[in-house]
């Protein structure tokens, strides 16, 4: 034997070094690694999942049941398969035992997504997807082809046919050069399509430089995800060989005809030295002649066929065979394939039973016939047909604007695909209104009738064991018949009782196969068992290539305020809220978060903090009827507010739970700003939108969102005025000409501002309002006196609760109406109506056990409650009854049931009341004040006391200073 | 991703949209005038079909228009889209 | 408020007003080095919030006070006399001008409004502009942005208000490429993405 025994004579190419399985390995650049080891005479290149069986490649496409690998380097990746990787020197794998590993290291690759439109997406550049792309395209249309390979062609490429005089393979690289060269025409190679969804969205997965390992330009995306809308789409995906159900059909040497001649002839490999083919319709007959003239010796066709008969007459393969010397055994099956880890020999036998013999071959081809690749036309919707010829179903109805051409659409020989994918073409332009172009179909050579095949799914046997239907999750012909015997009648449930259909290559090769076996067992038509629910992705994504650049810091947008690059330079931790990064607090050297807190509200509480209050929603409220809008929204009046002033208002959705709060300001008569909680900013302007535009389109009201435009620092504590007076002296700041609830244009350190005096701590404070320009140097002036401390939301948090103040979202869950909050003042009696109103009056508004907002003390003041707590109420499991010493606490919670009686909402550490302190939401909560419950936490009971919801200040003594 | 026709802007992709529920629920004139139980029905019960199902939808990313569709909630064909307070099209 | 009328005030604070993709100037700046692809921010540009009902005489009088017309046809942008005028939705457009003409031109639409019910919002700094220009712009939004912006279907004249990546966007076609108008909070990210997206076309 030569130096290359298993590569074709003559073929030469640039050699790739490769290491596969501990084994240096040459391979020549055009090879996947399939062919690369086919080449090297490897045969064995997995094992299988579950019974650890010695496996070889089977296909020569994406339809690959086993020669499933890893590559190792350049970058780890699991679980590919070996027909689809291109190789590319330096290119380091393993084969998998069906399981693969991630990698332990940060991708370095980005990954990309794009979105593109076209008139005509034609998928897979086989003969009827050029030829349906080359009609539409040179009329015009936006033309985007794609297909899976490197190189266009598709089935063309593993075959001797030719097309207008040319090689198949040149034919097809010269019409996508023509193609590519037009101005809205998109080839996209190396680009499979996953996913065909509503309204022809097509999604695509480009690899870009996997080909290239270590050669990869770093700044391209690795792989690329093509999100298509199409106008139209033809489905030119080709098919897939299957095979046929005997004993060993899983040995490493046996292997599907069609793909053997792809490696003849594409890759210029030989998949063995000698052959058996068996076979149960024509296209095996091409592939047998191909290798022979390729060099390997065709031992014997096995056909299952029995003599030829009418139908046969024109049939020209047994002549080309017999010039070859091939012999063909008609009515004949492959019982077994023989050999110990590999194939030996193939035992032939006539399907009548008697005569067997066993001819010693290393290579077992099969052609179980042909399932048309309908994945994606049935993905989007579209019925399948079982078609009698075939033996397979084939596209039928869809809602879609796409249709199936070539082989998908069942059309088997190349001049008809030629002449069904030019009409697809045709048809596209003529629905998207491109006239009727006249459409020239390439010329092929005559091909030999074709005979009718046999639909064969198993060669019978009394042990089923080693019949597999699907090679990925060793699946045999015996658990299918286990399934069926269970009673299983349903193609659905025997996959999923058996598993077959559900690895990595979701049943390419055997789902057909598999209702076939289920079919022969009960004795049915496998046309009426139809086939399992195909579903995206036609072939495995990598999630790198589903995230693409929405990874790390681009995962999700991070808003920020204009102030934020000071926060960020003081050190500040920062909270997330919705979207926006917020101060959470601002740590001195050699503090934690505990002292950071308390010092910022001692500071607040005692002298004057500064926080950025920007993130607060904003909403311009314009028109005549703004004040009765307002009123419809908020529970309590709006249009009584006089300009100038300021009222704080509760929004409740219609069932009466509270949505939202914040604050009115009127501006002029016609005009209002209000505010909403960060959250729920454009919540509340959709909110808004949604009653103006469907309920109450005769209201005189414009809404505008100002967020953004405004940045806001609240300015707190007894101290506040005065830094406020030194910053704005054209500002008149006493209590009497700015009171409480009023708000105040002005100059703040040169800079037009709008001051509110409103208060969400208690304490004397002020909100000033600057176009958010400004907003880092209303900031800077304002921590330029040196007297002011930042704070952050923590401190916010603990000032507000002390309160009693509750937050929307922290505090509620949209189960909340007003009054459990306890703010019966805020719910208007005197308005007719108000969204949510009618609600007060059900009967589960005034339930007695509703959950109230009330203040919890822990008894031992330095325990923190964990926000989210429940809360339990005695008896509990204990030696002691709940009323004794409370030294003497219970340590275990009664058996169940335990009725929670509500769960804690905030929980702090407060500087003002020197103790630990919690709000809570509790069943009858109000009528609990002073009643001890506990809160599980771990293994511990944690007793605390109900208290007023409002703890610090409640008679509001300190909001002016 | 549907393509949902946006009375205004055309079509766009479904990611631009927020889904409102079933269409021509209108808020009752007087809600006081109601029982509890058919206040109950106007705050808690929708149609559930299987078929053809008017429904409202905002161009939330967009012109921010709220509008009605027509969609087969069998197959996600919307058969028609129409301006708020327009009546709902005839199907055939 | 007008630039002018705050910026000498202002002065003894150290800053000023401060654009919110500003920092971002320098690595625009490299990224459109290579001529293919050109990223900026236009800073402080006028934005007014303009709604009314485009079949009143106000907006009529509107219209001709700016000197441009407030389109009706969804996604057009009409332009005179330094304005353009973006169709945001039936009843509402965005009304951009010059830095420090808000004041101005609030005051001439309100007095177009003559007492029609018409709202005018200062939102200049509501959102920045962000240019991406180049041969190579529309790829690099086509990346984030949805809609089809093939110059037939989305040409110069053109305004859509989408999503670009997890934003929402007012996208305007120019001669040259795209303003993308951001909201100010998300304009940080905007500059982030755009940068990254812009990676292989930098030529």
């Amino acid at each position: 034997m030569s130096g290359r025994p298993y590569r074709r004579e003559g073929v030469t190419g640039r050699v790739l070094r490769f290491r596969f399985d501990g084994r240096d390995l040459e391979g020549l650049a055009g090879d996947t690694l399939a062919s690369a080891l086919l080449a090297n005479g490897v045969r064995t290149v997995a094992s299988s999942v579950r019974l650890g069986r010695p496996r070889g490649v089977y296909a020569a496409g994406c339809e690959e049941p086993n020669a499933v690998v890893q590559i190792e380097e350049p970058f780890p990746e699991p679980m590919l398969t070996a027909t689809t990787v291109e190789l590319y020197d330096g290119l380091v794998a393993t084969g998998l035992p069906g399981r693969g590993r991630l990698a332990d290291r940060p991708d370095p690759a980005r990954y990309d997504a794009v979105h593109t439109h076209c008139d005509v997406l034609v998928v897979g550049a086989g003969p009827a997807g050029i030829a349906a792309a080359g009609v539409a395209a040179r009329a015009g249309a936006r033309v985007i082809l794609a297909d899976e390979r490197p190189e266009p062609g598709g089935g063309l490429l593993g075959t001797t046919e030719t097309v207008d005089g040319r090689p198949g393979r040149a034919w097809a690289s010269a019409e996508i050069a023509a193609l590519t060269a037009l101005p809205d025409t998109r080839v996209l190679r190396r680009t499979t399509v996953i996913g065909h969804y509503d309204d022809n969205y097509v999604v695509a997965v480009e690899r870009r430089t996997n080909h290239l390992g270590a050669a990869a330009p770093p700044g391209m995306a690795r792989e690329r995800v093509w999100r298509i809308r199409a106008k139209r789409v033809v489905l030119a995906t080709g098919g897939h060989e299957r095979f046929v159900a005997f004993a060993g059909n899983d040995l490493p040497g046996v292997m599907l005809a069609g793909a053997a001649r792809t490696y003849v002839n594409q890759y210029g490999v030989l998949p063995g030295r000698r052959a058996v083919v068996f076979t149960t319709n024509d296209t095996a007959y091409a592939a047998a002649l191909d290798l022979a003239d390729a060099g390997i010796e065709i031992a014997a066709v096995a056909d299952v066929r029995r003599e030829p008969g009418s139908a046969w007459a024109d049939w020209a393969w047994a002549d080309r065979c017999a010039e070859r010397g091939i012999e063909v055994l008609t009515g004949h099956v492959v019982t077994a394939a023989k050999g110990e880890g590999e194939v030996t020999g193939a035992e032939i036998a006539p399907r009548s039973g008697r005569g067997t013999r066993e001819v010693a071959a290393d290579l077992l081809l099969v052609s179980g016939g042909w399932t048309p690749v309908a994945h994606l036309f049935s993905q989007a919707g579209g019925t399948l047909r079982y078609d009698e010829g075939l033996g397979a179903f084939v596209p039928g109805e869809t809602r879609q604007a796409a249709e199936a051409a070539g082989f998908a659409a069942g059309v088997t020989t190349l001049r008809d695909c030629l002449a069904d994918g030019a009409e697809a073409g045709r048809r596209a332009l003529t629905a998207l209104g491109f006239g009727a172009p006249g459409v020239t179909v390439p010329v092929v050579e005559e091909e030999p009738a074709n005979a009718p095949a046999e639909h064969l799914w198993l060669v019978e046997s009394g042990d089923y064991g080693t019949h597999f239907v699907d090679l990925q999750r060793d699946v045999t012909v015996a658990e299918v018949l286990r399934a069926t015997g269970a009673g299983l009648t349903s193609v659905e449930h025997v996959k999923r009782y058996t598993t077959a259909g559900t690895a990595h290559d979701q049943g390419k090769t055997s789902g057909l196969l598999t209702s076939g076996v289920v079919a022969h067992a009960l004795g049915v038509d496998v046309a009426g068992l139809g086939t399992t629910t195909f579903r995206a992705p036609y072939t495995p994504v990598s999630f790198a290539a589903l995230a693409g650049r929405d990874r790390g810091p681009l995962h999700d947008p991070v808003r920020v305020a204009a102030m934020h690059e000071w926060h960020v330079a003081r050190g500040a931790l920062f909270e997330n809220v919705g979207q926006w990064k917020r101060p959470w607090y601002y740590p001195r050297p050699g503090e934690d978060m505990g002292a950071a807190v308390l010092r910022e509200c001692a500071a607040v509480r005692e002298g004057v903090g500064a926080m950025d209050a920007s993130t607060l929603g904003k909403i311009d409220v314009v028109g005549p009827d703004a004040g009765v809008f307002l009123d419809r929204l908020y529970t309590n009046m709006m249009s009584t507010l006089k300009v100038g002033s300021i009222r704080y208002g509760v929004m409740c959705r219609p069932d009466g739970m509270v949505f939202d709060d914040g604050t009115a300001i009127r501006l002029a008569d016609d005009r209002y700003l209000v505010t909403t909680t960060t959250g729920n900013a454009a919540a509340v302007l959709d909110w808004m939108e949604e009653w103006l535009q469907t309920e109450w389109p005769d209201l005189r009201v414009r809404c505008t969102s100002v967020t953004e435009q405004w940045a806001t620092v609240a300015l707190a504590g007894p101290r506040s005025r005065e830094v406020l007076a030194a910053l704005a002296p054209g500002l008149a700041v006493g209590n009497a000409d700015f009171p409480f609830m009023t708000w105040r244009d002005a100059e703040v350190a040169g800079i037009e501002a709008r001051v509110c005096r409103i208060s969400f701590s208690g304490e004397l404070a002020y909100e000033i309002n600057v176009s958010s320009w400004y907003g880092l140097a209303l900031w800077e002036a304002v921590m330029a006196s040196g007297e002011v401390t930042p704070y952050g939301t923590e401190t916010m948090h603990v000032l507000r609760a002390e309160k009693g103040y509750p937050i929307v979202g922290q505090d509620t869950d949209g189960t909340v109406t007003p009054q459990d909050l306890g703010m019966e003042w805020i719910v208007s009696k005197k308005k007719a109506d108000f969204v949510g109103r009618r609600s007060y009056a059900r009967a589960d508004t005034s339930r007695p056990d509703r959950r109230h907002l009330v203040g919890l003390l822990p008894e031992d003041p330095g325990v923190l409650l964990p926000e989210g707590a429940h809360l339990v109420s005695a008896p509990v499991a204990g030696p002691v009854a709940p009323t004794a010493r409370p030294t003497a606490r219970p340590t275990a919670l009664a058996a169940p049931p335990v009725r929670a009686l509500g769960f804690v909402t905030s929980s702090y550490r407060s500087a003002a009341l020197g103790r630990t302190f919690a709000l809570a939401l509790v069943s009858g909560g109000r009528g609990r004040v002073g009643e001890r419950l506990y809160a599980p936490v771990g293994d511990d009971l944690v007793p605390v006391t109900v208290t007023s919801h409002v703890l610090y200040d409640p008679e509001g003594a300190r909001r002016d200073g | 991703m549907l393509l949902i026709a946006c009375p205004w802007c055309g079509p766009r992709d479904e990611a631009e949209f927020h889904y409102g529920g079933q269409a021509h629920v209108a808020h009752p004139e007087d809600p006081a005038a109601l029982s509890d139980e058919e206040w109950a029905r106007y705050l808690f019960f929708r149609d559930n079909p299987k078929g053809l199902f008017a429904e409202r939808w905002s161009h939330a990313a967009g012109c921010r228009r709220w509008f009605n569709a027509v969609r087969d909630t069998a197959t996600n064909e919307i058969h028609a889209v129409y301006r708020a307070g327009e009546p709902r099209p005839v199907i055939t | 408020m007008t630039a002018e009328s705050v910026a000498g005030s202002v002065a003894e604070f150290a800053i000023g007003r401060r654009s919110p993709a500003a920092a971002y100037a320098a690595r625009f700046a490299a990224a459109s080095a290579g001529g293919a692809i050109r990223l900026a921010e236009i800073p402080f540009l006028t934005h007014l919030n303009v709604r009314a009902d485009p079949a009143s005489p106000a907006a009529e009088r509107i219209g001709a006070a700016l000197g441009v017309p407030l389109p009706v046809e969804p996604g057009v942008v009409t332009e005179g006399g330094g304005l353009s005028v973006l169709w945001l939705g039936p009843d509402e457009w965005l009304v951009v001008g010059p830095d420090g003409a808000a004041r101005e031109l609030t005051e001439r639409i309100r007095d177009a409004a003559a007492g029609e019910h018409v709202s005018v919002v200062d939102v200049s700094a509501q959102r920045t502009t962000l240019v991406v220009a180049g041969e190579r712009a529309r790829d690099v939004l086509a990346h984030g942005c949805a809609l089809d912006l093939h110059p037939r279907e989305f040409g110069p004249g053109r305004c859509a208000q989408t999503l670009l990546a997890r934003t929402g966007v007012v996208l305007v076609a120019v001669e040259d490429g795209f303003h993308v108008l951001v909201r100010s909070s998300f304009a940080a990210y905007a500059a982030e993405w755009l940068l990254d997206a812009s990676v292989e076309y930098r030529g």
